[in-house]
Order: C-alpha cells, then sequence, then structure tokens
C-alpha cells in the first residue's frame, strides 16, 4: 500500500500539472481534489489527451482507450486514484516519491 | 463601397470644423480610395471616401438633390435601384444620374424614414434633411455595413469605422469590461455594445434620427420564425415546389448583385455555397467569371483540391493566395486595426489577404456564398443541438449519445475523444431542452472558459455579470413559440452572422483592401423566404441544407453538390510561435505589457505563452485564449494608447 504521504505527492503532481496547463494559475480558484475539470470549464475535449499524455509520461503507464472517460481523469482525485491503481505498489511509491 | 463619416449638432471644437471632417474620412480612406468629399453647413458635417462602383462619373459624394433639401453620404450598394428608379420617374421625380446614391434622396423625399424598406441591398448612410435640421441614418437588414456614433457635447459624430469618431476632439478609446466579457462568450459584443465605451453600434435593420437635439433609434426589420405549431399544422410544403421558389429567388438575387460598372468576381471556398453562387453566375449570364480562393500550407485547413474542381467544371478564371501560420502571424496586426475589436480565431487574417489578392487583380466586388448556413441551417451546431435534444428525450439512452460521432468529422478532437468524453462534453444542459439557449449552451461555456485569464481587477468589475442573461433579455418576444431550428437560426443569423461573420471576417477585411463583398444568399427577400419554410427542408435528418441543395445543387459537380459542410478555418496559435515568429507577440504578450493594460493575468498568460511555444496548445480553449488576448493587447495599442496613428484626439 501506498504511504497517505506518497500518495498525497501523486496528487501534488497531478494538480500542478492541472495549475500549469488547465489552469494557468490565473484567477481560477483552487481546485478541491473531487472538483469536476469539466464543470470547472479548464479541459476540452483536447485537453483530455494532453492529460493522458501527462499521466503515461509521468508515471510511466499506458492508459488503454476504455479508460478515457470521466470517471478516471476529470478530477485530481480520479486521476490519482487511476495511477494508483495502474502502478504495482512498490513501483507506485517509488515513482509518486 | 465606401467610407462614411460625419457629424450633426454645433460643435464646441477649437479645431476647424472641416479639418475634423476631413480627418475623419482620411482614417476611412481604405474603404474609398477614388475621391474623397466633404459636406458642411451649419450644424452638420458629412463625410465621404468613394470607391466607384456604380455610375464612376455622376456618383460623387456627398450627394445633395437639386435644390439642396438633402444631402446623403452613402457607404454601400442599392441592388434594387434600377426598379427604384422606375418607380420614383412614375411618381414624378426627376433622376438625374445612374447611381443607387441618389435613389436614397429621392425615396427619401418620397417615402421619408420609411424608404429604407424600399431598398434591397447592403447599405450605412446617413442623410441630412434641411428643412428639419435632421440626421436620418440607416444599416441595412442583415448588418453588411457597418455605422457607430458617439455623442460628444451634444454633437452626435458618426463614421464607418471606429478609428474615424477617434479622430474626432473629445472621443477616447477604452476598452469596455462588459464588451470583453461578451467577447470572451460569444466572439462579438451585442450590438448596440462595441468594444469602447460609450462608442455605439447602429444594429442592423435599425435606423437613427437626431433631431432637434434627441437621438432615437428604432428597428424597421426584424427576422421572424413562424410559431413551430404553424409549421405542424400549415399544409406539407411540397419540397419540390418550396426548390424551385427557391431556385428562381436566388437567381435574382445572384443577378441583381451583379449590377456594377466595374468587373465583378467571386470567391471560392470549394464548399457548396461558394460555388453554388459562382455557378448561377456562370449558368444565367454570359460574363466571364474570375474566381479567388485561400488555400493553406497545412493539409488540414486546405481545400484546394475542391476549388479546382469547381474551377474545372465552371470554367472560371482563377487565382488563389496560399497562407502559412507565418503569413497569418504577419497580418493579425493589420487585421486588428481593420476588425477593431477582439477575434477569438485567426480566420479573419487569411481573407484579409485573400482581399488583396483580389483587389490587385484589378477587381472591386466579388460575390460570395456568406449567409447560406444561417439562412439555410448550415453550421454543425444546428446538427449537434439536433442530436442532444433527441438525446435528452430519452437521457439514459445509450445509443441516442452514439449519433454524437456523426458530429465535427473535420475536427480530430473530436473524433479521437472516447464515447464517455463525447458524452460528458455534450450534456452541459441536456437537462432542460426547453432552455432558450439550449443550442449554444455547450459552445458558449467552452468559450467562456478562456475568461479564467481575466485580470482580477476585469473579473471584479465583471462580478455579477451574465453576457448569457444579457442577452436573454434582447430575444423577441415570441421566441419560445418557435421551432428549435428557427431558434438556433436566429442566435446564428442576429447575432453571430452580423457581429463576428459579416465585420472581422467580412466587411473589415475586405474593405482594408477596398473590395466589397455581396451576399445573394443574404438578399431579404431570400431571408424570409427560408424562415418560412419548414424547418425539415432546412435540415433534413443529418443533411444541412437540404433545401438549398435540391434547389440550385443541379449547376454543380456532384462531389461538391453532395459534400458535408467543411467549416472554414485557419491555424490559431501556431500562427504565432516558430522560427518565424512575429516580433510584437513577444512584445505585447510579455508580463509588463500584460500587466500594462491591465484585462489579463500576467502569470497564467506568460503559462499560455509557453505552452504555446513549446507547440503543447492543441486544445480549443487555449487557441482561443490566445489568441482573444493578443488581440486586446493589438487593440490596447493601437486604440487605446494610441499607436499607429489612431490615437484617441487630444
Amino acid at each position: 500500500m501506498l504511504t497517505q504521504e506518497k500518495t498525497t505527492t501523486i496528487e501534488q503532481r497531478v494538480r500542478a500539472f492541472v495549475a500549469d496547463n488547465y489552469q494557468f494559475g490565473g484567477t481560477a480558484a483552487t481546485l478541491a481534489d473531487t472538483e469536476s475539470f469539466l464543470g470547472a470549464g479548464l479541459i476540452d475535449s483536447m485537453g483530455v489527451l494532453e492529460l493522458v499524455t501527462f499521466v503515461e509520461d509521468t508515471f510511466g503507464v499506458r492508459v488503454a482507450d476504455d479508460e478515457v472517460v470521466p470517471a478516471n481523469l476529470d478530477s485530481i482525485a480520479g486521476v490519482a486514484a487511476l495511477v494508483r491503481r495502474k502502478l504495482p505498489a512498490d513501483e507506485g511509491a517509488r515513482r509518486a516519491g | 463601397m465606401c467610407g462614411i463619416a460625419g457629424f450633426h449638432g454645433t460643435p464646441d471644437w477649437d479645431a476647424d470644423h472641416r479639418a475634423v471632417l476631413a480627418g475623419m474620412v482620411a482614417a476611412v480612406r481604405h474603404r474609398g480610395p477614388d475621391e474623397q468629399g466633404c459636406f458642411l453647413a451649419p450644424g452638420v458635417g458629412l463625410g465621404h471616401a468613394r470607391l466607384s462602383i456604380l455610375d464612376l462619373a455622376g456618383g460623387r459624394q456627398p450627394m445633395a438633390d437639386e435644390a439642396g433639401d438633402h444631402c446623403v453620404t452613402f457607404n454601400g450598394e442599392i441592388f434594387n435601384y434600377l426598379e427604384l428608379q422606375r418607380d420614383l420617374r412614375a411618381r414624378g421625380r426627376r433622376v438625374r444620374t445612374g447611381s443607387d446614391t441618389e435613389v436614397i434622396l429621392h425615396a427619401y423625399a418620397e417615402y421619408g424614414v420609411r424608404c429604407v424598406e424600399e431598398f434591397n441591398g447592403d447599405f450605412a448612410f446617413a442623410l441630412w434633411d434641411k428643412a428639419r435640421d435632421r440626421l436620418f441614418i440607416a444599416r441595412d437588414r442583415m448588418g453588411v455595413r457597418p455605422v457607430y456614433y458617439t455623442r460628444v457635447g451634444g454633437v452626435l459624430v458618426f463614421a464607418s469605422e471606429v478609428k474615424a469618431l477617434l479622430r474626432v476632439p473629445g472621443v477616447r478609446a477604452e476598452l469596455d469590461p462588459v464588451a470583453l466579457d461578451q467577447c470572451f462568450t460569444f466572439w462579438f459584443p451585442l450590438a448596440p455594445r462595441t468594444p469602447y465605451q460609450g462608442i455605439s453600434e447602429l444594429p442592423p435593420g435599425h435606423y437613427l434620427v437626431s433631431e432637434g437635439g434627441q437621438v432615437t433609434v428604432r428597428p424597421y426589420w426584424q427576422l421572424r420564425f413562424p410559431d413551430a405549431a404553424e409549421h405542424r399544422a400549415g399544409p406539407r410544403a411540397d419540397g419540390r415546389a418550396v426548390a424551385e421558389e427557391l431556385h428562381d429567388l436566388l437567381v435574382d438575387a445572384t443577378r441583381i448583385r451583379l449590377r456594377a460598372d466595374v468587373p465583378v468576381g467571386a470567391y471560392l471556398s470549394g464548399g457548396f455555397d461558394s460555388s453554388a453562387v459562382a455557378a448561377l453566375v456562370k449558368t444565367f449570364t454570359d460574363r466571364r467569371l474570375c474566381t479567388f480562393s485561400v488555400g493553406f500550407e497545412s493539409p488540414e485547413f486546405d481545400e484546394t483540391a475542391q476549388q479546382q474542381e469547381v474551377v474545372r467544371s465552371l470554367g472560371t478564371e482563377h487565382a488563389s493566395v496560399v497562407c502559412t501560420a507565418a503569413s497569418i502571424g504577419a497580418a493579425f496586426p493589420d487585421v486588428i486595426r481593420h476588425a477593431e475589436r477582439p477575434v477569438l480565431r485567426t480566420a479573419p487574417a487569411p481573407l484579409f489577404r485573400l482581399s488583396r489578392l483580389v483587389r490587385d487583380s484589378g477587381f472591386k466586388v466579388v460575390l460570395t456564398g456568406e449567409g447560406a448556413d444561417e439562412v439555410f441551417g448550415g453550421y454543425d451546431i444546428f446538427k449537434e443541438a439536433k442530436v442532444r435534444r433527441f438525446w435528452a428525450r430519452c437521457p439514459n439512452s445509450t445509443s441516442r449519445p452514439r449519433l454524437l460521432r456523426r458530429l465535427y468529422p473535420y475536427l480530430p478532437g473530436i473524433q479521437g475523444q472516447s464515447q464517455a468524453y463525447l458524452e460528458a462534453f455534450f450534456r452541459t444542459g441536456l437537462t432542460n431542452p426547453h432552455d432558450p439557449f439550449f443550442s449554444h449552451r455547450p459552445r458558449w461555456q467552452s468559450t467562456a472558459a478562456t475568461k479564467a485569464f481575466f485580470s482580477a481587477d476585469l473579473a471584479a468589475s465583471l462580478k455579477g455579470y451574465d453576457a448569457v442573461e444579457d442577452l436573454r433579455g434582447q430575444l423577441p418576444a415570441d421566441f419560445g413559440r418557435w421551432h428549435p431550428l428557427c431558434r438556433a437560426q436566429y442566435l446564428e443569423a442576429c447575432h453571430l452572422l452580423p457581429g463576428y461573420i459579416l465585420s472581422s471576417q467580412g466587411d473589415r477585411v475586405g474593405m482594408a483592401h477596398a473590395v466589397e463583398g455581396r451576399f445573394p444568399f443574404l438578399d431579404h427577400r431570400v431571408v424570409e423566404f427560408a424562415a418560412r419554410i419548414p424547418p425539415r427542408l432546412r435540415l433534413k435528418g443529418m443533411t444541412e441544407k437540404h433545401i438549398l441543395r435540391e434547389s440550385v445543387g443541379r449547376y454543380l459537380p456532384p462531389a461538391i453538390a453532395r459534400r458535408p459542410k467543411q467549416p472554414y478555418r485557419a491555424p490559431d496559435s501556431q500562427s504565432f510561435f516558430g522560427p518565424a515568429a512575429p516580433e510584437y507577440v513577444a512584445e505585447l504578450l510579455g508580463p509588463a505589457a500584460v500587466a500594462r493594460g491591465g484585462y489579463f493575468d500576467p502569470a497564467a498568460v506568460a503559462k499560455l505563452v509557453k505552452k504555446c511555444r513549446a507547440g503543447a496548445a492543441v486544445s480549443l480553449r487555449d487557441n482561443m485564449a490566445l489568441v482573444g488576448i493578443l488581440s486586446v493587447q493589438l487593440l490596447d495599442h493601437l486604440f487605446v494608447r494610441g499607436a499607429a496613428g489612431l490615437a484617441p484626439a487630444a
């Protein structure tokens, strides 16, 4: 199992990516972990593809076509959960750190 | 086609009135490089920059009648002027010239302000009635030709373009936060609002009367559709008879738009609409026809193969200009100087280059297919709304949202998307099919995401403002009773068309090189006829513009006649970065310039620029934001801060 500290680190990375690439650190309020990217107007059709590329490159996992669904990719918590599911526990702990 | 300018009232300017008026005319000289003229009388000044198209010798302006009772400055064309001349002569009026300008004078003398109802044309004019000391300004029904106005010191000043108003002492350009909000939601400000505080646009189909120190603005024409119940209850229209009636109307709309004492060319995009117009010219006249096209270096946007197919089929003489991303970036500041409003796409830039090709080829007038999508239901947003509405009737259906796959076949971002995400994107507003804006919610929501780049100050000044609610307040009273397709068409035809398509992408980029566009599909007889056609004949199943294809598709090569809508697009953020990046981009998007403007958050813009520079800005939102921000920065630089000779008068 990942420790709480490591889990938070995955989420921080996702949050940083979202802030730099979707929010741009502008006037948008800080996102809650469970807040919908779609609902907040942060993401459009191509934005999802950017997010998939980020996940694959950063965490060394492959996201299957049938995993590209809002349940997995529409919030910081959702993305982090997807990453955790796809990484072996020890690998996940190493990469997340 | 021309530029107009003037004032009504007694100015207290220190400067010589004639010099101010001449300065205003000079600011719109690009619209009419052939001749310039001014008329001054106590309390009134009319100026004109002329592009000579009809009665080259006798059409000088401003034009007064024989008695000197009325004087007019006129931008545009009255296409039915020959018929009106005949009618006016029959009423005993002595028509001296072969110009349509004189027809306006006689028609006003005969009918007063209701004269506009007689005109079939694209026009903006100002007419001074000496006896009443009244200035009468009118604009065409669909908003092809622009006219702006403001009041300063009790004096009404008007012009074809805002830059002419800025030549008047006391008129300054300040960007209006509400207009920015609207532009970053709809792509345009809601007329009469303009991007500039205190400066108004006369809305399409309206006239203005300045008399006795009072200014009143009234509509004389508005697009209306029958109630949906009338379509259902009325006799079942015979599609073939409708197509034939439409055919004859389109032939006539095209015929009267060929009236000119100079050669008339045509644009060819490679799509159905412009091809149909060119085919009507070739089929029903014995004119030699020259056609003009834009091509793109990038195959994603290029339609050269389709254009060539039409050229071969119709036997036109053809010329084209190939646009690269770098050429768009280089032209963009000029485009914004002419457009005078924010744009969120670069699409006007290739058309700016195209009008230069037309002008360099010796043409002043081109026919185009503009307006067919709005009038006959051609845009994908109409299909999108139809699919979403069908889905909304059974929101838990798994089969209905699969139709979303048939939308936007030319957008790889949409096509590459999973079904779950497609549904998530298009689910916006699905639970409220009675919403008057059901058709446009996803688009506006997606565009409005660009407002995240607004500075804290700008966002604070807009707190509580909702552009969509503002638009709701402008809807016609019977809007809610129209068929859903009619509602969506109204929003496109009465807002996007004049606010963006005919202005930033039409009049402005054409007139930048003194090229006049003429649009047979926007003949008001065609527009009114189409509004009465049952919606099922416009969007038949998922075939857009069905009745138009039935009507004039016979004149086109089969592949073009059947070709689905391919929207005109151009490279966006990639036009401003890379090895040939224009210098002004780094300058205007740098943190200091962004902070100085005060419209956007400098740190957010810096991150967006970094992303674009890396070639990673692939989403629609990022592209719209980058182009929109750059265009506002250019407006601030050119108009507010007054670079490039556009300084507000001191």
